[in-house]
């Protein structure tokens, strides 16, 4: 059976043949973040794929992974294209560098997850708190609930971590 | 400027000036076409011909490229009154153009074929809307999808927004700079009787539009239009029959892609984009570099896309995006002008075509702007730039032209005037 939710209004299907993001959507369920780690050559990737992009190598294994990191870059929407997103806008987009595994295999590569700016409990940013996140902003990963066996990862500001004074945002507010 | 004098034209890997550009069309670029991609397809492969001077009958292969959103190469063959020896259907967007101009001269030189019309037909206005509204942002949200679309992550603003975003950080471009990229388009579309949009714009338009998406404002982002655009390509001896003098192509490289292509920002620099790697092909097999080119076509779905290209194609230095594009060389009169017909801000959104198409004319020295038409049915080009006014750059002899697909992937072509 496939998996099946709604989220903001939105039909979300998973096919029980798409086995790698069955498995990646049921760990966010459970409020644990994996990520698949290759076998031959031990590199972890983003998003679910069926073989390394690294290495070819079919093989891996789920492997939890902290859900934390700093803002890389982002958008943020004011004009919203979905329908579901028209009543948060604005809205943040974040590509978030994880902590694990940065810089490798190479300088400029990193584990970036994509995900909404949430408040704490799971809620579309208000426009304040979206004013306050830049590029370097410390985020910390929260679980948006859809369905049994899927939640969406997002994204929310990691209280305990230590802040830029200024994170990078676009110049005209 | 004048090729280099080591060119070596023979040389067989590169195929160098052995195919040329004979026959350009369109359609008018409006919104609400009231007529089918069908319709528009064979009236603008119809201009084509005509442009030509050839019979449809001489044209005996055809590609095209749609996104679903468009019609087959079998419904406008037979509507032309064409007999195919060879076609093919692509999916694709920006970027494709090139690319397929580099697929016709490989089924020319395979001898699949004798001549290739290259068509592009789209109601991105009236029906299925480019910018990402209507139809396609209701679609349910599959599998892979649910790594973007559920995120509000879509159009393609959306999605290259990190990209332009990074660029800023990385290099402090500023808005007002990239924002230069859309006024001196429209200074060149103010020339351009069959421009989409003809008011000029300052940066202060630019900056005052609404934000749709930062870094983008509405004036950021290209027009959506209803058209349809064709390209006929056959060899350079054949060329020579007919009624132009026909642009040559120098060199290609088609769908360079980043080293990832599922998700391409894993892999970084995020700011630094495909021509980045496209232009390793591009450069060595046009046997020219980016000082040589008189005129550009950069793709521009955004202003970013522009300026992004011209950057990694080595036009400026990675990062000095901002100042070239502010500083005049782009400009009609300028040393390198760009997008000279509007391109995608203006003129209209053809993914790629138009570009290509203006690009021909430019080198055939007659491009269609408001200058008188001369006894022997060439335009008088008074070099004149102001609002209404001329739009061919004078001597004209190389051209560049930068696909865009998203950040991970380019094509690009050179032209040269045709001897």
């Amino acid at each position: 059976m496939p998996v099946r939710g709604e989220y903001l209004g939105m039909a979300l299907t998973i096919d029980d043949l798409d086995g790698e993001n069955v498995t990646y959507f049921k760990h966010c369920a459970e409020h644990n973040f994996h990520l698949q780690k290759c076998d031959e050559c031990s590199l972890v990737r983003y998003p679910p794929t069926s073989g390394c992009p690294w290495c070819s190598s079919p093989k891996s294994t789920w492997v939890p992974v902290e859900g934390k990191g700093e803002v890389h870059s982002y958008n943020e929407v004011h004009h919203a294209i979905q329908p579901a997103f028209k009543a948060v806008t604005p809205y943040m987009l974040l590509l978030v560098d994880l902590d694990t595994q940065k810089g490798q295999p190479s300088e400029h590569e990193a584990l970036r997850v994509a995900g909404n700016l949430m408040t704490p409990d799971g809620k579309f940013a208000p426009p304040e708190m979206v004013k306050k996140v830049g590029i370097g902003s410390r985020l910390r990963m929260v679980f948006s609930d859809v369905s049994p066996g899927l939640s969406i990862p997002n994204w929310t500001i990691d209280e305990d971590a230590k802040q830029p004074e200024k994170p990078w945002r676009y110049p005209q507010e | 400027m004048p090729l280099p004098a080591d060119t070596d034209t023979t040389t067989p890997k590169y195929l160098r000036d052995k195919y040329a550009i004979v026959g350009v069309g369109e359609t008018t670029y409006t919104r609400g076409s009231d007529k089918t991609t069908r319709a528009m397809g064979s009236w603008a492969l119809r201009n084509a011909i005509a442009d030509a001077g050839i019979k449809a009958t001489d044209i005996d292969g055809m590609l095209d490229y749609s996104g679903n959103d468009s019609t087959s190469a079998t419904f406008i063959a037979g509507d032309i009154g064409t007999r195919l020896n060879f076609y093919m259907d692509c999916i694709g967007g920006g970027s494709s153009t090139e690319a397929l101009i580099g697929l016709a001269i490989g089924i020319m030189e395979a001898g699949l074929c004798k001549c290739v019309a290259i068509f592009r037909s789209m109601n991105g206005f009236s029906q299925v809307r480019i910018g990402g509204t209507g139809a396609r942002s209701l679609a349910p949200v599959n599998g892979d999808a649910l790594h973007n679309r559920a995120y509000g992550w879509q159009s393609a603003g959306q999605s290259f927004a990190p990209t332009f975003m990074r660029h800023m950080y990385d290099y402090g471009t500023k808005p007002e700079q990239v924002a230069m990229v859309k006024v001196v388009h429209s200074e060149h579309a103010s020339n351009n009787p069959k421009a989409y949009y003809k008011k000029r714009y300052t940066v202060d338009d630019v900056l005052n539009s609404r934000i749709i998406c930062k870094p983008l404002h509405l004036l950021d982002c290209c027009v959506e239009t209803d058209n349809a655009t064709a390209i006929i390509v056959t060899s350079a001896e054949r060329a020579k029959d007919m009624r132009h003098v026909s642009p040559l192509i120098r060199g290609i490289v088609g769908r360079c892609s980043k080293p990832r292509m599922d998700m391409h920002y894993q892999h970084g620099p995020i700011s630094t984009v495909a021509g980045y790697y496209a232009k390793n092909i591009l450069w060595p097999n046009s046997g020219v570099g980016p000082e040589d080119i008189d005129a550009v076509g950069a793709y521009d779905a955004f202003t970013f896309t522009s300026m992004l290209q011209l950057e990694d194609y080595g036009f400026c230095k990675k990062g000095e995006g901002g100042e070239y594009v502010s500083s005049g060389i782009t400009r009609l009169g300028g040393r390198r002008p760009q997008n000279t017909s509007g391109g995608h801000l203006c003129e209209g959104y053809t993914h790629g075509m138009n570009m290509v198409i203006e690009n021909v004319r430019q080198l055939r020295h007659d491009v269609d702007d408001s200058c008188p038409v001369g006894p022997d049915g060439k335009r008088l080009h008074s070099y004149d730039y102001r609002e209404g006014g001329c739009r061919q750059v004078k001597d004209i002899e190389v051209t560049a032209n930068l696909g865009w697909a998203n950040p991970m992937t380019g094509s690009a072509m050179v032209m040269r005037r045709g001897a």
